[in-house]
């Protein structure tokens, strides 16, 4: 099969309020950048997929009032509802389906602009679920109390990720929030439901992001510092929360197996040089990075005190600061694929980890409580 | 140089989308909702294929992707798998925080149940803990025609 690359990438500074822009003026900036950073202009981009969700939004078919800023007058448009990774994985898929020689795949939120647990809450099955009130952050402390529970993993544990992440953004300048918070600080942050606690909990972002993909044809004609696309895989587990087991994240355990058997990875902890992954939460940290495989199933609390996952560590994660410290719902696991491609380059700056990249993993969600999981692996070959 | 923009005021648009929705629940549904309104029961649907008991139930299963079969009565007391203490008001809650969500699994069922936990302090809360549903009075065919459950 043909091969596909990351030849560009783009992203806006997220932040909290931002008054000065409505959503397609804000994601505008971000893909004027991802085409500079590929070094090509909107002529070379063969069609667009843009990534957004309508009740974020307050629009609907709300991929039509981004098509102008995503330079899609003319041109071939289409759009994925849900996270980043996933609009990226359809992008890559009409790259790779000989169609087209490149993708730009565009993903943006305010969610400053709406009340997000009446978006989250709409979410659940209307018949059977949604009138009891829960949203995204009640239902993914249902998920943490279970799977602390099942493997003894301590708040302090969770407080450790959530640290490491806020300190970790003082280097990202993309970062919206910028906290020097310790462990203690996260500790006794105030509860919002059990057991987690304000600093558990990803802030809601404005932000967006763009990435042009293109074939391997198209990367090593237009191609100047490519992040080669070495697998990409993901898995969906059942819609109903009491369908599943919340202290397993199944589908991620599948889709990562899956990613690394098309990657040639034996060893996910020695060959992965960084990740980026989907930190709503500080415990889906450690859920995520069992799931990937750095660790054994209930080790992730241990993995996390032993340092491993600090940028310093033999498997940095989050490197960026992660979703704790910026989290533009649907942008969020594009911008972790944007993260990968800078360590992979070089180009991470006061975030870049102290190794040779060689092999970076990125991670996206689209459901609630990590219902479906998509796996990137990103190489500098 | 200074910032043309600095002095510029920007604008705020506020609105709502109000859509009024009529969902259908579809018969399997419908059969669960009005043995709650009209017998104070608890009714699931049994998997064909791998015998789970499904509740609250679906006509086709999520495991197995087979339609399901036949109907099964199941307890009106389960056992807490999982819960929250929910802190802060949303604005979209059916009870004054703090209170309690849970996953139970009613005997009888092999999928947990979403609902509330009420009759609790948020501190006697743990897994395993044992509880039974109290009906609403008045009952209109709905899944908070359980008002909540409470411990046995």
């Amino acid at each position: 099969m043909d091969r596909a690359a990351i030849i560009g990438i783009g992203q806006t500074k997220a932040g909290g309020r931002m008054k000065d822009f409505n959503y397609a003026e804000l994601l505008y900036p971000a893909v004027v950048a991802a085409l500079e950073d590929a070094g090509i202009t909107i002529e070379d981009i063969d069609n667009i997929v843009t990534t957004s969700n309508d009740f974020w939004d307050g629009r609907t078919i709300s991929s039509m009032a981004t098509g102008d800023v995503s330079g899609a007058w003319d041109r071939n448009i289409s759009c994925v509802e849900g996270d980043g990774t996933f609009g990226a994985f359809y992008g890559m898929c009409r790259v790779l389906s000989g169609v087209y020689g490149t993708t730009l795949v565009t993903a943006h939120s305010k969610g400053s602009e709406s009340v997000s647990p009446y978006i989250t809450n709409a979410a659940f099955d209307p018949i059977y679920v949604r009138s009891l009130g829960l949203d995204m952050v009640s239902a993914c402390a249902l998920q943490a109390r279970r799977y602390m529970n099942r493997y003894k993993i301590s708040e302090e544990q969770c407080a450790l990720v959530s640290s490491k992440n806020h300190r970790n953004a003082l280097d990202n300048p993309n970062a919206h929030l910028q906290l020097d918070l310790s462990p203690e600080d996260v500790m006794s942050s105030r509860m919002v439901c059990d057991p987690l606690k304000l600093y558990d909990c990803s802030p809601v972002s404005d932000g967006a992001v763009a990435v042009v993909i293109a074939n391997e044809e198209r990367t090593k004609k237009l191609g100047k510092r490519p992040a080669w696309i070495q697998a990409v895989s993901f898995c969906m587990d059942n819609y109903l929360l009491g369908d599943r087991d919340l202290a397993e994240c199944a589908a991620l355990t599948k889709a990562a197996k899956k990613a690394y058997e098309t990657a040639g990875i034996s060893d996910p902890r020695k060959e992965i040089d960084v990740a980026e992954v989907y930190d709503a939460f500080s415990y889906q940290e450690l859920m995520w990075t069992e799931g990937l495989g750095f660790c054994d199933s209930g080790e992730a609390g241990r993995l996390a005190e032993s340092g491993a996952t600090r940028k310093t560590g033999d498997i940095p994660v989050n490197p960026s600061g992660g979703l704790l410290a910026s989290h533009p719902v649907i942008a969020a696991g594009l911008i972790r694929i944007a993260e990968a491609v800078r360590q992979i380059r070089g180009e991470a700056g006061k975030m870049q980890v102290d190794k040779d990249v060689r092999t970076a993993l990125a991670h996206g969600v689209n459901g609630v409580a990590g219902q479906s999981h998509c796996v990137w692996i990103l190489g500098k070959e | 140089m200074a910032n043309v923009w600095d002095k510029v005021e920007t604008r705020v648009y506020e609105s709502r989308i109000k859509i009024p929705y009529a969902w259908q629940a579809g018969e399997t549904a419908s059969h669960f909702l009005l043995s709650l309104k009209n017998e104070t029961k608890f009714v699931g649907k049994k998997c064909t294929q791998c015998t789970k008991v499904l509740v609250p139930p679906r006509k086709s299963c999520p495991y197995c992707f087979v339609e399901t079969g036949e109907w099964v009565d199941v307890s009106d007391e389960g056992v807490v798998e999982t819960y929250t203490v929910v802190r802060r008001d949303t604005g979209i809650l059916p009870a004054k925080p703090p209170f309690v969500y849970a996953v139970i699994k009613l005997d009888g069922a092999d999928t947990g149940l979403l609902h509330i936990v009420g009759e609790v302090k948020p501190e006697a809360m743990k897994e395993g803990l044992r509880v039974k549903a109290v009906f609403a009075k008045e009952r209109t065919g709905r899944m908070l025609d359980v008002e909540y459950f409470k411990p046995v």
